[in-house]
């Protein structure tokens, strides 16, 4: 039955840091960049974070620049509170995402 | 343990800060004010005789059998009608009562059957008991005259019988369904001598009524009026064991009442904290999938998928599995490897099976099915008030007064919870209902929702901006609650972003089609309405703006100051059994149990050096990505515990593209469910009935489950999970639960004082568990939220992509019925298929008129991703341009039409919003047509080690 399906993980990829980017927008260019950033840093796995370039042409200005972020300056800091985790011995948040 | 009724105080238990003295033949007791003297004779260990009383239902003064004499009263009251007062002298045993009692007793015995011997309820029967308590010698009175004999009973509920013979219309039952039920199914129909206990009109039974089937009635009844079939088949139980039920993430408790191995009966448990002492069709009565003859006990293996299974011993299939995982490991790197946790396992079990992936397996991609339903939960709130769990226990909606419901049908998905808001609503609490359908809490017996916002799909965010844009602009914040307990800045953004006219109810009118003036009203009511509670599910949370739909949700609690107090607060309605604990065991790909991210080096280190392991330091694949990562070749097996993807998951086309393109798809589950037509392995599972662990519900209540039968595969689910594990060289030695629970405690700080000896001794814990709060946590951010203050977040609406055109008009949503749950794997092989044997397509009367079609018919379903057919009902439940189907039966695979879309922070999928066109059909799509073959192919076990030829 998968003869029929036509799997585009890049187009995907895309497509999803373009809607993490889309719903930081009442966030400023930058802050809206580094929080994008910030978000495909803890919750990518290598593999996706390493199949987007960075330049292509779908890509929004704001997903573009938080690519490039993460090639230039690694991961940046905790920019919203859903990528604050707990440390080592603390109890007290907590998330399902 | 033997057997023993559940203690029965008569009349139900009564809060107050006064307390009342009295003396009840002779000994002084102290109870509650307002409690009633039957009770108060209860709680020193009296017992005074009763017929019409239970402690599940208010008192009711019918049987005349309670009397007591009091000191200073005329006449014999009856015990249960009567409050205790201060100083209060009863007498409950007297000449003068015993003859009253005696005399009652009689007249009810001169109408009964005496067929004690060989009636179901022989022992266990509350008129038999009454009948010795009151001295009952003779009958004076025969069978000659007018009688209710031999009656023909009522058959047919598939789970419970009515017999009208044995009824002594003590009017428990009728109770027992308005006040703990809600449903109002039931009546005394006729009067005096003729009534009759009858189930919706004249012409009804029990199965046609509108009863639901949730026992209450059954519970409730003193005779064998009203009996549990099993009973009547396999006698009295022997024993019973507390234990939790494995459906929704309300988590009633139980016993499962015993005759040696088999289960007699589950009834629900009075003390149980989530459910007191009530239950629905599915944990109550749909339990028989535990035996059902589909069952696998025995291990198979196949080296394609084109192959018939092979039956092996657990030794063979272990190696097997073995030795395919670490050859791809090898090849492939330990990145292509991953499993998926289940949230219908047990706590230890789900923490063994990420255990198992980043230790064994060597990678993190682990995932569990709150990917899938509750993830922006988790994202949402763990953003706005630091912690991501629901912020109440059940018990907090006695306390609201105006309750929310967005995105979630409680009466079919979580009923025990929402016979509990019902009871609220009946008792005066104002009901706003936010949803596409109208939902039976919009309007029900003794209920009607104050608004019901019919909102067009996947508009969640524009409603709330319009709710919150009502609040700000009319002055309706809570602005001492905003002031302090949140962050100032982060509000006053907000409110400037809300206040814009551009988010007013009557600009956002053509995007929600909700009208504005009832939106405006329904906003007011919720600031103004005292104690707010909001209840949300799956309807906001399956969006591609889930997770900022929950960041409006509790943007909207903080505003109006519903936080930290009973009866106000955010709950998510969790969807199966044992979600909420999946997602604490570390489930997901980025981080470990406790929610501490497996990129710090402390927690891995913490985790390593218990362990004996080293752990990978990058996030892991999502479900949705390991499929796609599975098609590009570069994810190759995966182990997933009790789920199935396949049905549950969106886009079927692309699962079945995933799952066809792995080396190895290991399978552990009770049935060949439809994952497992693309599996190489399949490791029979065990039943929630078969195993010891805990689940934790959706008010983060931790609670035993307990083994009372051994497993039919020869192993616990942990257990498998082990013997996998060692054949990697894990070296586990787990000899129970309770061990691996003591390593979640030590590796999880808010875990930390949970052990089995304290669950079991103290029947559940509310986690934060720890030095702050040594007995748990039932209501959060009490003082002050858990990371400090709390924040708005401005929520942008962003319409979502998938869109309604010429070719793809209506907007399907999809949701589950009471009657079944989920993939319908444990519901479908019970006897709850009378109610819902197949999915329906849910269509208004104006859009079947367009296509000419009729209730009944069959249709065909299809959207962008995939077409399916299956039968419509014609109904104004939904708006024009909406239609709503079930996802429980894979004949009708409604996932086949639903799309990849997700949510922006999780991938959640967008469930709820599909494009689809409905036109007339004559018969099944290709794609079913293909999937059934493929099904039947895939399911073949060959028997040839046993000389007989294959299927």
């Amino acid at each position: 039955m998968s003869d029929t399906y036509v799997s585009d993980t890049h187009r995907r990829l895309i497509y999803m840091a373009n809607q993490i980017a889309r719903n930081f927008c009442a966030l400023d260019h930058d802050a809206a960049a580094a929080a994008t950033a910030d978000h495909i840093a803890q919750f990518w796995d290598p593999r996706m974070k390493a199949a987007v370039a960075g330049d292509e042409a779908d890509l929004s200005d704001v997903a573009a620049r938080a690519f490039a972020i993460l090639r230039e300056q690694g991961e940046p800091a905790p920019q919203t509170r859903a990528t604050v985790f707990n440390d080592a011995d603390e109890g007290g948040r907590s998330d399902a995402g | 343990m033997g057997y023993a009724k559940q203690p029965d105080f008569g009349t139900p238990e009564v809060r107050s800060d006064h307390t009342v003295t009295l003396s009840i033949d002779g000994r002084e007791v102290t109870v509650p004010e307002g409690t009633s003297v039957m009770r108060a004779a209860a709680e020193i260990g009296g017992d005074i005789p009763k017929l019409c009383a239970t402690d599940m239902v208010k008192s009711f003064g019918s049987c005349r059998l309670c009397l007591v004499e009091v000191e200073g009263m005329r006449g014999t009251p009856a015990s249960c009608t009567t409050p205790v007062t201060e100083g209060m002298v009863v007498k409950t045993q007297t000449p003068r009562l015993e003859k009253l009692r005696r005399g009652v007793m009689e007249l009810y015995i001169s109408d009964h059957p005496l067929d004690c011997l060989t009636c179901s309820a022989n022992n266990d029967c509350e008129l038999q008991d009454a009948a010795a308590e009151v001295g009952l010698r003779d009958v004076r009175y025969g069978y000659d005259g007018a009688h209710h004999l031999g009656q023909v009973p009522d058959l047919s509920n598939p789970y419970f019988l009515f017999a009208p013979d044995k009824c002594i219309v003590c009017s428990r039952c009728v109770r027992a369904c308005d006040e703990v039920q809600g449903t109002l199914a039931l009546t005394v129909e006729a009067r005096g001598f003729d009534s009759k206990i009858s189930a919706g009109t004249a012409k009804d039974d029990f199965l046609s009524s509108e009863c639901v089937s949730c026992g209450a009635c059954v519970q409730a009844c003193p005779t064998s009026a009203l009996m549990e079939k099993s009973v009547k088949q396999h006698g009295k139980p022997e024993r019973s064991v507390v234990t939790t039920c494995a459906y929704c993430g309300v988590g009633c408790t139980f016993r499962a009442e015993m005759r040696g191995e088999q289960l007699v009966r589950m009834v629900p448990w009075k003390e149980g904290k989530a459910n007191r002492g009530h239950s629905c069709v599915k944990g109550r009565f749909a339990w028989g999938y535990a035996n059902h003859k589909d069952r696998i006990t025995s291990p198979m293996i196949r080296d394609s998928i084109d192959e018939p299974w092979r039956e092996v011993s657990w030794a063979e299939a272990i190696s097997y599995t073995a030795g395919r995982l670490k050859d791809i490991r090898a090849q492939h790197g330990a990145r292509a490897l991953g499993g998926i946790t289940s949230s219908r396992c047990t706590n230890e079990e789900t923490f063994l099976v990420q255990k198992l992936v980043r230790g064994g397996f060597g990678s993190n991609n682990v995932d569990t099915c709150a990917r899938v339903c509750h993830s922006p939960t988790g994202y949402g709130l763990k953003t706005t008030f630091g912690t991501s769990a629901g912020t109440q226990d059940f018990d907090s909606v006695e306390h609201s007064d105006v309750i929310l419901v967005i995105g979630a049908n409680p009466t079919d998905a979580h009923p025990v919870f929402a016979s509990r808001m019902k009871r609220r609503l009946r008792e005066g609490a104002k009901l706003i209902v936010i949803d596409p359908r109208r939902i039976d809490l919009v309007r029900s017996p003794h209920i009607e929702a104050a608004h019901h916002l019919p909102l067009q799909p996947g508009t969640n965010v524009a409603v709330l901006t319009a709710m919150a844009h009502v609040i700000v602009t009319e002055g309706l914040v809570d602005t001492q609650f905003v002031a302090e307990r949140c962050e100032v800045d982060a509000f006053e953004d907000w409110a400037r972003f809300v206040a814009d006219e551009s988010h007013s109810p009557e600009r956002l009118e053509p995007v929600t089609r909700v009208p504005a003036e009832e939106l405006r009203a329904a906003a007011r009511l919720f600031a103004t309405g005292g104690n707010g509670a909001i209840y949300y599910g799956l309807g906001v949370t399956e969006h591609s703006q889930g997770s900022s739909t929950v960041m409006a949700i509790a943007n909207l609690a903080m505003a109006t100051g519903n936080i930290g107090r009973p009866g106000v607060g955010v709950n998510p309605l969790r969807g199966q059994n044992n979600v909420q604990g999946a997602c604490d065991m570390g489930s997901f790909p980025h981080e470990l149990s406790g929610y501490r991210h497996i990129s710090d080096a402390e927690t891995r280190a913490l985790f390593e050096s218990d362990w004996g392991v080293t752990l990978d330091a990058e996030p892991g694949l999502r479900i949705n990505n390991m499929l796609d990562a599975a098609v590009d070749g570069t994810f190759r097996a995966i182990y997933i515990q009790g789920e199935d993807i396949l049905q549950s998951d969106p886009d079927t086309k692309h699962v079945a593209a995933g799952l066809e393109a792995m080396d190895c798809v290991i399978v552990h589950d009770l049935f060949l469910n439809e994952t497992a037509n693309y599996a190489h392995v399949f490791l029979p599972g065990s039943t929630f009935l078969e195993k010891d662990g805990t689940f934790t519900n959706a008010e983060r209540r931790i609670q035993p489950v307990r083994r009372v039968m051994d497993p039919a595969n020869g192993y616990e689910d942990w257990q498998v999970t082990q013997l996998l594990a060692n054949a990697m060289g894990l070296g586990w030695d787990y000899g129970h639960p309770s061990e691996i629970l003591t390593e979640i405690a030590r590796l999880t700080p808010t875990f930390a004082g949970v052990t089995w000896e304290r669950l079991c001794e103290e029947g559940s814990l509310q986690w934060p568990v720890n030095e702050a709060n040594p007995d748990g946590a039932p209501v959060m951010h009490v003082d002050g939220f858990v990371r400090g203050k709390g924040h708005f977040v401005v929520t942008e609406y962003v319409p979502t992509d998938e869109k309604a055109g010429p070719r793809f008009p209506l907007l399907l949503t999809t949701g589950r019925i009471l009657s079944q749950y989920n993939v319908g794997a444990q519901t479908r092989r019970t006897a709850n298929t009378a109610w819902h044997p197949e999915d329906l397509l849910e269509m208004h009367p104006t859009d079947a008129e367009n296509r000419g079609l009729n209730d009944g018919d069959w249709v065909r379903l299809a959207s962008r991703k995939g077409e399916t057919t299956l039968r419509i009902k014609v109904t104004d439940r939904v708006a024009p341009g909406v239609v709503y189907t079930t996802f429980h039966h894979p004949e009708t695979q409604a996932n086949v039409v639903t799309t990849d879309f997700s949510d922006w922070a999780t991938n959640c999928p967008e469930y709820k919003v599909t494009a689809v066109q409905v036109s007339a059909s004559n018969g099944p799509t290709d794609w079913q047509e293909d999937y059934a073959d493929l099904a039947e192919r895939s399911r073949r076990i060959s028997h040839e080690a046993e000389g007989e030829p294959a299927e």
